[in-house]
């Protein structure tokens, strides 16, 4: 009989992505698998709409474009003018759809669970707005992305759902199912020039070169 | 490489967006009423200034959302930026 025990994308990655952030100096990258993920769709405008979600989620779906609301565990971040992405921990979807669905009942809304569309990868550490710069577009200077900012983009090609999560700083990228495993190696190929062995890494250049 | 004001997003570049042709077309109220001639005048033809053209873009790797930009053929100044179902701006002279 075939397995029908659920995988995430990168369920092959714990060790690499142990390696990488073992021998970087300050930056570290795992996966957070299985996030439960809500969208959202209504009119921000509408009191009874605001009311309905508020009352579920505990805090507010934010107005300003591309920013997030709640804590790192639970919260909801900007996809549209009329659009949201509610997350929360795994094992959390079933009752989160409906508790809303019955929340905005008769209202012009939309709840649907897409936790399976996306997993998270999350990096963290000085050199993660580095890392992160060397293929993506953004201004991702702390002065211009930082919490409560989010953002919608690419990273070497792959769209991203950006979320600065953390000040220390500490990113998490939502990212494509079947796009997982290669953001990951990308992550890890651009982090590798902040391992702690650069300085033996630049000297053997040296020697190349000399 | 254009940098594009999403009405949304503020100011991303180019490679997040996609294009989507001449702006302000009115689909025709009743298509089954026009000859062929009009129906392939409504579907193909499209202004081809050498100046500033109303168009649609779409930010495919944002928000997702589509607006309206008032840009130059020639130089690529964009002249305006405005959401779908606003008037467009005034020309400028
Ligand atoms: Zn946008």
């Amino acid at each position: 009989m075939a397995s029908t025990e659920r995988a995430s994308p990168l369920a092959a990655w714990p060790a690499r992505f142990a390696a990488a952030s073992a021998s970087a100096t300050d930056f570290t990258i795992r996966e957070l698998p299985f996030t439960t993920q809500i969208n959202v769709r209504g009119n921000a405008a509408d009191a009874a709409f605001a009311a309905a979600t508020q009352a579920v989620l505990g805090h507010g779906l934010p107005a300003a474009a591309n920013t997030w609301a709640g804590t790192a565990e639970r919260a909801a971040l900007w996809l549209g003018p009329d659009e949201w992405l509610v997350v929360a921990p795994d094992g959390m979807n079933e009752s989160i759809v409906a508790a809303l669905r019955n929340s905005l009942d008769g209202q012009h809304a939309a709840v649907t669970d897409v936790s399976a569309n996306r997993t998270v990868i999350e990096i963290a550490g000085s050199h993660a707005r580095a890392v992160l710069g060397k293929g993506c577009p953004l201004d991702l200077h702390a002065r211009a992305f930082s919490p409560p900012q989010t953002a919608q983009s690419l990273l070497a090609k792959a769209q991203i759902l950006l979320q600065c999560a953390d000040i220390r700083p500490a990113f998490r990228l939502y990212v494509r199912i079947s796009f997982a495993p290669y953001v990951a190696e990308w992550l890890i190929d651009a982090a590798t020039e902040f391992a702690a062995s650069r300085g033996l890494d630049a000297q053997r250049i040296a020697a190349r070169l000399a | 490489m254009l940098r594009i004001g999403c009405p949304w997003c503020g100011e991303r570049e180019e490679i997040e967006f996609s294009y989507g042709g001449q702006a302000h077309l009115a689909y025709p109220q009743d298509p089954h009423a026009l000859t062929d001639e009009q129906w392939a005048q409504y579907l193909f033809m499209r202004d081809n200034p050498k100046g500033l053209l109303r168009e649609r873009w779409v930010h495919s790797h944002g928000c997702r959302r589509w607006f309206n930009v008032e840009r130059h053929t020639v130089t690529h100044e964009i002249t305006a930026i405005y959401k779908p179902g606003e008037p467009p701006p005034a020309r400028r002279a």
